[in-house]
């Protein structure tokens, strides 16, 4: 475990760099392949209208394995992450056009804990709706 | 119908071992577009200490998630699971997920509550490797929608 970022240098209220992660439906099908989640509402448009949702929306796990990766590239070895929490508190909803949706993710030191370890507070919306709430990492720092 | 508060506490059998293969691992990092060399090159997961590639943080919910289906499946606890929608997701590592590794999901039912007519399934799952060292625990929050009236 070799964190690039060492505790000293952080301070609670510290932000992580901000990124933006596109989303089109290539991504969700690809992202269903590879995660085993073949549910429907992720691909059938026609499926997903019929459940009561507005369209085709991400997978929430597709939107958390986004998310952690304003920790992970900050802190440079994904191992790093010791705990990783959110709750899916709005879909993700990814149009079939050649735009389809975007996540924007930020985060910043919420708290300096134990052992070299700082809790990191992520914000993550799309379309200007929180997807996620309660998002919270705690990462092991150098 | 509010599932039954007596499966709180139910903990099911080991799953069989689930082995992390570095491709697999690498299709996972492409399909989340993750570059981080950690999880597709062994040598810059060895600068790090690692030594194999490593899962990104979220990979083991695929073997946690088939693992809960002993428990969404359960016939007994009977959830409805064509109206469950995944509320929240935790993860607490001891360490990352490997290439190489043979993980065993022990699935317990953590809690079980009834907010509004939703049934709210917590779902704790522990991950060891070959040698019953713990490597991950997984908290998965599942509800399902109550029925519409009529």
């Amino acid at each position: 475990m070799t964190a690039k970022i060492a505790y000293a240098d952080v301070e609670v209220g510290t932000e992580l760099p901000a990124q933006t992660f596109p989303v089109t439906r290539a991504t969700l099908v690809r992202y269903a392949g590879a995660s085993g989640d073949f549910n429907p509402i992720h691909w059938n448009e026609k499926f997903a209208k019929e459940v009561g949702l507005p369209d085709v929306i991400a997978h929430g796990m597709f939107t958390m394995a986004e998310a952690i990766r304003v920790v992970t590239d900050w802190v440079g070895d994904p191992g790093a992450v010791v705990e990783y929490g959110v709750r899916f508190t709005k879909p993700v909803v990814v149009p079939n056009d050649d735009e389809g949706a975007t996540i924007e993710v930020s985060g910043k030191i919420a708290a300096k804990l134990d052992d070299n370890t700082v809790r990191v507070d992520l914000t993550a919306t799309s379309a200007g709706q929180k997807v996620l709430g309660m998002s919270r990492a705690v990462v092991r720092l150098a | 119908m509010a599932l039954d508060q007596s499966f709180v506490g139910r903990t099911y059998p080991p799953t069989d071992p689930y082995e992390v293969g570095r491709e697999k691992i690498r299709e996972f990092a492409e399909a989340v577009r993750d570059a981080n060399p950690a999880y597709t090159d062994v040598e810059a997961a060895k600068a790090l200490g690692h030594p194999d590639v490593i899962a990104p943080p979220t990979f083991v919910f695929a073997i946690t998630f088939t693992a809960a289906g002993q428990v969404i499946e359960d016939p007994q606890l009977g959830l409805d699971y064509s109206r469950v929608v995944h509320g929240d997701q935790k993860f607490a590592y001891t360490r990352p997920v490997r290439a190489g590794d043979r993980l065993s999901v022990t699935s317990t039912i953590e809690a079980i509550k009834s907010l509004a007519g939703n049934d709210i399934l917590d779902i704790r799952g522990e991950v060891h490797d070959e040698a019953g060292e713990h490597v991950v625990t997984a908290w998965t929050k599942l509800v399902a929608r109550a029925a519409e009236e009529g």
